[in-house]
């Protein structure tokens, strides 16, 4: 059955929000703070302002998979992509999961990509941030359970990485019924409003890929 | 037997879940559970005669997600035939009486525009299409239910009343913190749906009855109309890879009960609840009586996020955006300058406005298309209520329609041929009406005749169904100036207006002084005195300080500000707001200053303006420009500070010793000193204009929703003079070819995020060829590179925003 679940306030990295925005780690440490104070400014109003109306979903569901003479079967797609077979190789099971920070993000950068761009710019780094925690803070989650059990997880891969085709979104919004579970819905161009959000694919495997 | 007059009477059971039983009976998740209509009818039938024995009086069918977007028309229309016929033969076969079949319509599974990318007339299109098939079909009622979205809420009943006569019940599912996935609360809910005309609201799934509650207090508390509510069998959880729900049927029936007591005339469940928790709903409330549905008599209006309500603390109603007398404003609608126009209104609404009044009204503008787009386009970034402000009446009705809420009206009055245009419309849409107390004879000069027009308007209103919670009479602030009296008069009919007809009060205050030195010190004392007759409603300019000084007092002094806290907060802030007060009477400002630090990466400007562009510093740059005005012409500011300084970032930029954010932060403050200069140009003839560049026309290319990157790229453009022309995003390549066109344009940029969305970039650039061969074409965006630029037939591929200003330079030299 499909998971749902609802996380309170994550913690920020504001060295990634800076490094989406543009200023590379190397130049952060070079120059220091004091260099970039207008820009921190800038990024602390952002989330100062954006930070209670975050809403962090995620749903998800695992599927048993199945090579097949040609592609991959996912349990709730077939696929022939070939990137996505070797991050999967030696898998028996793949959480799928969509995960979206909610509408709020789209709002301020609609509002400032209008009346200040640097600001909307602020907002678009500070949401690929904050989409991403979300991810990393399921996906730990994820191994914990799994490695509990003797498992072990391959990198998440989402619909656009390699050769796997965004047109994958479709079935995960099937199989997931993201709309109706956390809200996340498609666009015709097969991107997902509210646009923070995420979807992919977690492989399992007994074999630690790391360890090798 | 009508179902609206059973109702009168007594309670109506709803069925239960139907989603959680078909997959219980092997529906394949992911599969469409409309399709059984047709493949397991019985299985169909089965279920809603469960329900009408369990108790239901009204099932509804099962078409939850029946629309176009997931059927044929074909399929769609067996569907809801077979659906429809379903549910007919369970109440055959049931023998229950009365009962009623309800055509079930769920949430299109689509965001709407501006965050998605449907459009809101797309949605009613969508919506009519199932609507006119249940008609025709025989469905006793409408049931809008599961909707997280006000827009597509507003959209689903539109659709409804525009293509039927029968009852429509509107039901919404909100979240834990009380509110709508798109952010509206309760009351936001009922002001929109009372408002349009829906027979009975409510709440349903998302939630279990007890985190219901409070949702259903605000209903109960608020709503004219029967309260209904479908709540899921509680939270659901997963064991053992089942779903389960945890409230049984018992606890549900009694909560429920519990809420019917205290109002709640119609009930249900919706996930997770099944006949034997309507069984056991119609046991535990079977003694009860139900309470009866009072008329609320609540004027009141709202946004997407919030209702305000009006009566009791006077609001404030933001007048800037309009374009009278005001020659910047007049600019930026002639250029279509919608950032501007968005400042104006956010500045209001930052300055303590609760709804903003929009009049885009000039003589060489299609006002229906303006105020459409600027309506859209305010509602995206500001969650006040709107007053829509016009005299065309097409131009109403298609802002009244996009309106995310309910607004107000501005205006009617006692002319017949203007109450005709003006109350289908407040009737059709839902609307607080500002009726203006002069008729085909003028304005009456006293108090007793003001009167007796609100009166004749509030009779002829009353034939639309539209009564006193409707309207917000404005008896007319007159010149004092002219005739001594005046002010007298106006400050009469309102306490008339307020005593004798129970009506509500709206003036726009400032005419009061014209003519006068002083006025705003006219104003403020008026305004007060007004308040204190019983004054609604003040359209106003929030900036002025002795207005807000009048207001904040009154409150206070009224006993409208518990423990004088809003005051205290104001008297606070008043030494900063004076220092402002210069800059923001009459003009927009640029918000946010910061104190900047010394940067080494950043070389220093030679003089204080240079260094605050470079720095970022928004707000100093605009005051040092002021400064500067007073004594340099504006060409050699512009020449000798701004160029200069700009230059020094870009470079910097293209060096990679300066970023994207800094970079832009430069370039908004050199904007706040273009701001500054433009302010100053003589108004026939702006230097800027005949020295600006280009034009370049920038797009979002169709199908693409996404606009930052092409947004900072008009920034910048605007920034080294050049006229853009924005068509915004999502654009169809005839637009784009056909604006080219018209102004000649010697370059258009396009810009993509999507590899989805290249193909329509590749498409508008063969029109533009075509169309406009002269035209050069720069290309940009996330999944733009250089090859694909190539294979798709543009000019130029500008990796960042600075290489696209760099490539205008190049074409638009040439082209002179």
């Amino acid at each position: 059955m499909i998971g749902v679940k609802t996380y309170g306030p994550l913690p920020y990295d504001k060295s990634e929000i800076l490094r989406y925005a543009g200023i590379p780690k190397a130049a952060l440490l070079k120059g220091g703070e004091g260099e970039y104070a207008q820009v921190i400014e800038l990024m602390d109003s952002c989330i100062a302002e954006v930070d209670s109306q975050l809403t962090f979903r995620v749903c998800w569901k695992e599927f048993p998979i199945h090579q097949l003479d040609e592609g991959l079967d996912l349990g709730f797609t077939i696929t022939t992509s070939k990137s996505l077979r070797k991050n999967l190789e030696n898998c028996d099971t793949v959480i799928l999961f969509a995960a979206t920070t909610g509408l709020a993000l789209d709002r301020m950068i609609f509002k400032y990509g209008r009346i200040s761009p640097a600001k909307g710019h602020m907002m678009q780094a500070l949401g690929a941030e904050r989409i991403e925690t979300l991810c990393d803070t399921f996906n730990e989650e994820v191994r914990l359970e799994k490695e509990a059990q003797g498992l072990f997880l391959r990198p998440r891969y989402s619909p656009g990485y390699g050769d796997l085709p965004l047109e994958m979104q479709l079935d995960i919004f099937k199989a997931l019924d993201c709309t109706r579970n956390i809200g996340l819905t498609l666009n015709d161009s097969l991107t997902m409003a509210p646009s923070k959000s995420v979807t992919a694919i977690i492989g399992v495997s007994k074999e630690n890929r790391r360890s090798q | 037997m009508n179902i609206l007059d059973y109702m009168k009477e007594h309670f109506l059971y709803l069925d239960g879940g139907m989603g959680t039983l078909l997959q219980a009976r092997g529906l394949e998740p992911g599969a469409h559970p409309e399709g059984w209509n047709l493949t397991h009818p019985d299985e169909i039938v089965r279920i809603h005669r469960a329900y009408l024995e369990a108790g239901s009086n009204v099932v509804n069918t099962n078409t939850f997600g029946a629309n176009g977007l997931k059927f044929t028309d074909e399929e769609l229309e067996s569907i809801i035939r077979e659906a429809i016929r379903n549910a007919r033969r369970a109440q055959e076969e049931a023998g229950v009486s009365p009962s009623w079949v309800a055509l079930d319509i769920g949430p299109c599974g689509k965001l709407l525009a501006p965050y998605g990318d449907f459009d809101f007339e797309d949605a009613v299109a969508l919506f009519s299409q199932v609507v006119t098939l249940g008609v025709k079909y025989g469905v006793d009622l409408i049931f809008i239910e599961t909707m997280s979205d006000s827009y597509e809420t507003k959209a689903a009943l539109l659709a409804a009343k525009e293509n039927c006569s029968l009852p429509v019940f509107v039901s919404n599912a909100y979240q834990e913190d009380g509110k709508l996935m798109t952010g509206a609360s309760p009351a936001a809910m009922v002001a929109l749906l009372e408002g349009m005309g829906a027979d009975a609201i409510g709440a349903n799934c998302s939630l279990g009855p007890k985190e219901l509650m409070g949702v259903m207090d605000e209903y109960l508390t608020l709503s004219s109309l029967p309260v209904l509510l479908k709540p899921n069998a509680g939270l659901p959880r997963v064991e053992n890879g089942v779903t389960i729900f945890d409230v049984t049927p018992g606890d549900f029936a009694d909560t429920v009960a519990e809420l019917m007591k205290g109002g709640v005339r119609i009930a249900g469940g919706c996930c997770g609840t099944t006949p034997e928790y309507i069984k056991a709903l119609t046991e535990a409330s079977r003694s009860l009586t139900p309470v009866p549905v009072t008329p609320k008599e609540i004027p009141v209006i709202s946004s997407y996020t919030h209702a305000v309500s009006l009566g009791k603390k006077p609001i404030l109603i933001g007048e800037r955006l309009n374009p009278t007398g005001k020659k910047r404003f007049k600019e930026a609608l002639r250029n279509n300058d919608i950032s501007y126009i968005l400042q104006v209104g956010l500045d209001q609404q930052d300055a303590g406005c609760d709804v903003l009044d929009v009049n885009v009204g000039l003589p060489e503008i299609d006002e229906p298309k303006l105020l459409t787009e600027v309506v859209n386009e305010l509602q995206a970034v500001s969650n006040l209520p709107l007053q829509i402000d016009t005299s065309d009446y097409l131009a109403m009705e298609m802002a009244l329609r996009r309106v995310n809420g309910k607004a107000m009206i501005n205006s009617v009055n006692g002319k017949q041929e203007i109450m005709d245009e003006v109350f289908p419309l407040a009737k059709k849409y839902g609307g607080l009406v500002v009726a203006l107390t002069l008729d085909e004879d003028g304005i009456p000069e006293t108090a007793e005749g003001r009167f007796a027009i609100a009166e004749k308007i509030l009779k002829e209103a009353s034939k639309y169904g539209l009564g006193k919670k409707d309207l917000i009479f404005d008896p007319l602030a007159m010149t004092v100036s002219a005739d001594s009296r005046a002010a007298r008069e106006t400050l009469r009919s309102i306490r008339m207006i307020h005593d004798d007809l129970g009506c509500l009060t709206s003036l726009g205050v400032s005419n009061i002084s014209f003519g006068l030195p002083q006025r705003e010190l006219v104003n403020s004392f008026f305004f007060a005195l007004a308040m204190e007759n019983g004054l609604s409603a003040a359209i106003m300019n929030p900036h002025s300080l002795e207005m807000r000084k009048a207001y904040h007092s009154f409150l206070t002094l009224d006993n409208q500000d518990p423990n004088c806290m809003d005051f205290i907060n104001f008297a606070t802030a008043l030494p900063a707001l004076e220092v402002k007060t210069g800059d923001l009477a009459g003009k927009t400002s640029s918000p946010s200053a910061n104190a900047g630090s010394a940067a080494s990466a950043f070389s220093q400007g030679d003089t204080p303006l240079q260094t605050a562009i470079i720095k970022g510093l928004k707000e100093q740059a605009s005051e040092l420009t002021k400064g500067l005005l007073e004594t340099v012409p504006p060409l050699e500011i512009i020449s000798k500070e701004i160029i200069p300084a700009l230059d020094i970032v870009g470079v910097g930029f293209e060096k990679k010793i300066i970023y994207l954010p800094s970079l832009l932060m430069s370039a908004e403050a050199s904007k706040a000193a273009f701001e500054q200069i433009k302010l100053k140009m003589p108004t026939d003839e702006s230097a800027l204009a005949s020295s600006g560049k280009g034009p370049v026309v920038l797009a979002t290319v169709k199908g693409d929703i996404h606009d930052i990157g092409k947004n900072i790229v008009r920034l910048l453009l605007e920034n080294y003079g050049y006229r853009v022309v924005d068509l915004g995003r999502d654009v169809p390549p005839e637009t784009v070819a056909e604006t080219v066109r018209e102004l000649k344009a010697p370059l258009a940029g396009l810009s993509a995020l999507m590899t989805t969305t290249v193909p329509s970039m590749e498409a508008t650039i063969k029109l533009l060829r075509q169309e406009c061969p002269w035209c050069k074409i720069m290309v940009g965006g996330a999944v733009m590179t250089q090859e694909y630029a190539d294979t798709i037939g543009s000019d130029k591929y500008a990796k960042d925003a600075m290489e696209g200003v760099r490539y205008a330079e190049k074409v638009c030299c040439e082209s002179r």
